[in-house]
């Protein structure tokens, strides 16, 4: 073992992190310090831990355990809000301890499941997290009573400041701390919560808890951890997918400043070893490397459009999805018939900050220091590929520079980072992936075609609606064992029949929903929004071409079909009563609108662009509006929902990966663009919460970014938008 | 071999000539604040003042750099976090996971030294650094604020 390990994790952490500052010298502050102040790293555990989530330092400031992952989505701030809430500690005398998967695992997941996915961060946790803060404030009320021999019901207190008001005595959380700490918690269930309507920390705009060392350089990364004796890894994995390493020639590159070894990782890659990134990235570059490509070089963006076109029509196949009435018939038999084929491109993450990993492996014990949105499932890749068990399994996160699904359970480099340590007993390996590996090596948001057809009669009304996806499945690359006899019901997401995720909530009387599986050999994964996101073009670009065929107002024809379905028409409503639907625009200038669902939230939005003669589009003004049930912070529900605009014009705009001999052909930002702050339209946010359920906030609304920007298109020039990106679509 | 004046102070650092000034700023000078983003400079996220020009150090090989060069990082762009900019970003909580913030800070400082009153479409044609987290409203906002103004 090694000399920073003991009885409890977290001491033993702070102490290496602390020791491992003061070695690497430029180091001003470690991680899982606590934030938003310049607070002693060296007290941030010397004080009581009144249960899991709560530990309270003499000074009456308290620590808030999270076992969630920060990536800017704002949960950290969001959770302790919530578990302050209850605590009714001081706001202002408050830092985060993120636990790690060891702890959790050894604690027997006291502290729940850590992945941070599927914007659950908050809506999954926000019960027990509650509970936990309730039952500590209930300890230490209890404790305070005890030792002035009165009843708890005659206590109360406001910012860790107990007060017995009939002997006008207060003590403090602080003092009673130790005593409290010592009590049997009552049954958080027991514990009635606060009605949201009372909240004064929760529900607040209040400022992150962790902007200041963001400002000032000194945020550690995991891309930025320095370790004594630590060596950098550079990786070149196999170009094309599904191919392997065939050899290497690492005498070219002995000698070169800094090299200590090319190795082998796993089947299909590379990484030469050095004493800095650079170094290694610059032998990486001049190490001669032979691929066996495999079968995955026939592939190419033409091969696999066919095979997705094939699954638009193939009519002898098992489909997900469901149905009411006959819609063919009903549509066959139509007075009025709309048609067309929507497609969507394949789409890296592009996190900010590059996939990388730090690992140390010994015969003992397996160590990672990562970038993750699943610490738990990084400690099971770490576990598997050391070959050690999960007990002598560690995993240190550290807050993400972006995350967007791209590191959550696929911990590809978590594996490769431990691959290369074992093969360096004892020294800390940290690998870092070019930007190039990275736009090369994702797990891409899957592409996908549609095929819709409606049917109107006479007088406009919508009979019939056949909706026909085509394209790669997720579960089929990372969990196939969730597919049941070929179908893939998470490739509908955003139509779903049933309500609370994803409802799909237009009243059609004839309706057929499928989803044809088209495989391709390239990684496929979660993508921020996932698959709300091309479905949600697909429904309601559609459903414009529908709205105008009928001669009806695009918000009238979507209101008249939802009137089953009060919380999406709601959210349509707040959005267009923001955006002055109907009223006048300056000249050239159109909008469009948008509703969907995912992530248990209802979203809606209004675009106003203007097209140029040229045919130079303008998105002028956003107006998203988002009902996701509880607001815990408003502020940062907006920064999310403005941010959702930016990933998704990002995506609408230039977002396009293409596939030729099997690789995928952009490499850098070069050639896969992302938005800038010239082209961010101005964005308003309505949230209009009905406290009646909790949903997700950091992904539901970039689903109706691109639909009401491509309906304002739609609006501009007569014409519909069905191929994403528009940077290959002439507008006019 | 290379000297270098970082935030004021002259260092000299063992490199090879042709290594990305990003490179040895993070790796043998050891200040991480300024980040790897995408090494062509595109991102932005490197973005370092040289001689009070906002410049992307992934792109310059430290031998071009001279002794005589006053290159300031984030970690130089004020002691305690003061520099307007900074303040601005923290009153208006403009970063979300914040990897892209050094160099938008930088940036932006940069944009203001030289025109302490930008209009919007100074501020778009200077602030082009890449948010994939996309703070880009709240960085316009905070721009304006650190130049003394309401939000335009």
């Amino acid at each position: 073992m090694n000399k920073f390990s003991s009885k409890i994790p977290s001491l033993s952490r702070r102490k290496f992190i602390i020791d491992s500052a003061a070695v690497g010298g430029g180091l001003a502050v470690g991680f899982n310090l606590p934030i938003g102040r310049a607070a002693d790293a060296k007290n941030t555990l010397r004080g009581n831990e009144v249960n899991a989530w709560v530990v309270v330092k003499p000074d009456s400031s308290c620590v808030i355990r999270v076992a969630r992952s920060e990536m800017g989505q704002g949960t950290h701030t969001g959770l302790v809000q919530l578990v302050a809430e209850e605590l009714e500690c001081d706001w202002k005398k408050l830092s985060i301890d993120q636990v790690t998967a060891g702890e959790n695992l050894a604690r027997k997941r006291v502290w729940g499941e850590m992945g941070t996915g599927g914007s659950r961060g908050i809506r999954i946790s926000q019960d027990y997290v509650r509970r936990g803060g309730a039952v500590a404030r209930v300890m230490l009320l209890q404790a305070a009573a005890e030792q002035w021999k009165v009843p708890v019901e005659e206590l109360s207190v406001a910012k860790g400041v107990i007060t017995h008001a009939t002997s006008k005595r207060s003590t403090t959380y602080g003092k009673v701390a130790a005593a409290a700490a010592k009590l049997t918690p009552p049954d958080p269930k027991s514990i009635k919560l606060k009605d949201p309507k009372d909240w004064k920390i929760a529900g607040k705009p209040v400022l992150r808890l962790d902007t200041a060392d963001k400002l000032n350089g000194s945020k550690l990364y995991s891309i930025d951890l320095k370790l004594p004796g630590m060596l950098h890894a550079a990786i070149r994995q196999c170009p094309v997918f599904g191919g392997k390493l065939s050899s290497f020639d690492e005498a070219k590159i002995a000698g070169m400043p800094g090299v200590k070894r090319a190795v082998k990782v796993n089947d299909s890659a590379v990484a030469v070893v050095a004493d800095t990134w650079w170094r290694a990235k610059k032998a990486l570059d001049a190490l001669p490397i032979v691929w066996d490509e495999g079968a995955g070089t026939a592939e190419s963006s033409a091969t696999i459009a066919e095979r997705l076109k094939g699954g638009l029509t193939a009519s002898d196949e098992p489909f997900a999805g469901w149905q009411v009435g006959d819609a063919l018939k009903a549509i066959g038999g139509a007075a009025k018939k709309i048609d067309a084929v929507y497609s969507t491109p394949f789409l890296a993450h592009a996190t900010m900050e590059p996939m990388n990993c730090t690992a140390r492996v010994s015969a003992e014990r397996v160590e990672v220091w990562g970038p993750t949105q699943n610490a738990e499932a990084s400690l099971a890749a770490a576990s598997e590929e050391s070959g050690l068990p999960l007990g002598k399994a560690e995993v240190y996160k550290l807050d993400l520079g972006g995350g967007f699904g791209r590191r959550g359970g696929t911990q590809d480099y978590t594996r490769q980072a431990v691959a290369i340590a074992k093969q360096f007993p004892g020294v800390p390996i940290k690998l870092v992936w070019s930007r190039e590996e990275d736009m090369q090596h994702d797990f891409y948001r899957p592409i996908s075609m549609c095929k819709l057809s409606a049917g109107l009669d006479e007088t406009g009304k919508l009979q019939g609606l056949h909706i026909r996806i085509s394209g790669q499945s997720i579960n089929a690359f990372l969990n196939p064992a969730v597919i049941k006899e070929g179908r893939d019901m998470r490739q509908v997401q955003g139509m779903y029949k049933d309500p609370g995720d994803a409802q799909f909530a237009y009243t059609v009387p004839n309706l057929l929903i499928e989803y044809a599986m088209r495989n391709s050999h390239v990684p496929v994964g979660p993508w921020r929004g996932v698959n709300t996101n091309q479905n949600g073009v697909y429904l309601e670009c559609f459903i414009e071409e529908v709205a105008r065929a009928a001669g009806t107002d695009s918000l009238e024809f979507r209101r008249a079909l939802l009137h089953d379905h009060p919380k999406h028409l709601g959210v349509l409503n707040a959005a267009a009563e923001k955006a002055d639907w109907g009223k006048p625009l300056p000249p050239g200038v159109h909008r469009g609108i948008a509703q969907f669902m995912g992530y248990g939230s209802y979203s809606a939005a209004v675009a106003e662009v203007s097209v140029s003669a040229k045919g130079e589009l303008k998105v002028h003004r956003m107006v998203l509006a988002l009902n996701c049930g509880h607001a815990v912070n408003p502020q940062q529900i907006a920064m999310q929902v403005e941010g959702s605009v930016a990933f998704g014009l990002t995506a609408t705009l230039y977002g396009e990966l293409t596939v030729g001999n099997g690789r995928i052909q952009q490499s850098n930002f070069h050639d896969y663009a992302i938005m800038r702050l010239a082209e961010m339209p101005k964005v308003e946010t309505v949230i209009v919460p009905t406290y009646d359920f909790w949903g997700g906030v950091g992904e539901p609304t970039i689903c109706v970014v691109a639909p009401a920007v491509l309906n304002a298109i739609f609006a501009a020039t007569g014409k519909p938008v069905r191929s994403l990106p528009l940077k290959n679509v002439k507008l006019v | 071999m290379a000297r270098l004046n970082i935030n004021g102070k002259l260092r000299d650092v063992q490199v090879e000539p042709d290594t990305p000034l990003l490179w040895v700023i993070r790796e043998q000078v050891g200040l991480t604040g300024t980040k790897y983003g995408c090494g062509v400079a595109q991102c932005g996220a490197c973005s370092v003042h040289i001689n009070g020009e906002v410049m992307r150090s992934c792109a310059i090989p430290v031998g071009n750099v001279k002794a005589t060069d006053r290159i300031v990082t984030i970690e130089g762009l004020s002691a305690t976090s003061s520099h307007p900019v900074q303040k601005a970003w923290a009153a208006l909580d403009v970063p979300q996971c914040g990897y892209c913030q050094s160099g938008q800070i930088m940036a932006a400082a940069a944009l203001l030294k030289k025109n302490p009153k930008p209009t919007d479409k100074d501020i778009d044609e200077a602030m082009t650094n890449i948010c994939r987290c996309g703070t880009y409203q709240r960085i316009r906002a905070a721009v304006h604020t650190a130049a003394g103004r309401k939000e335009a």
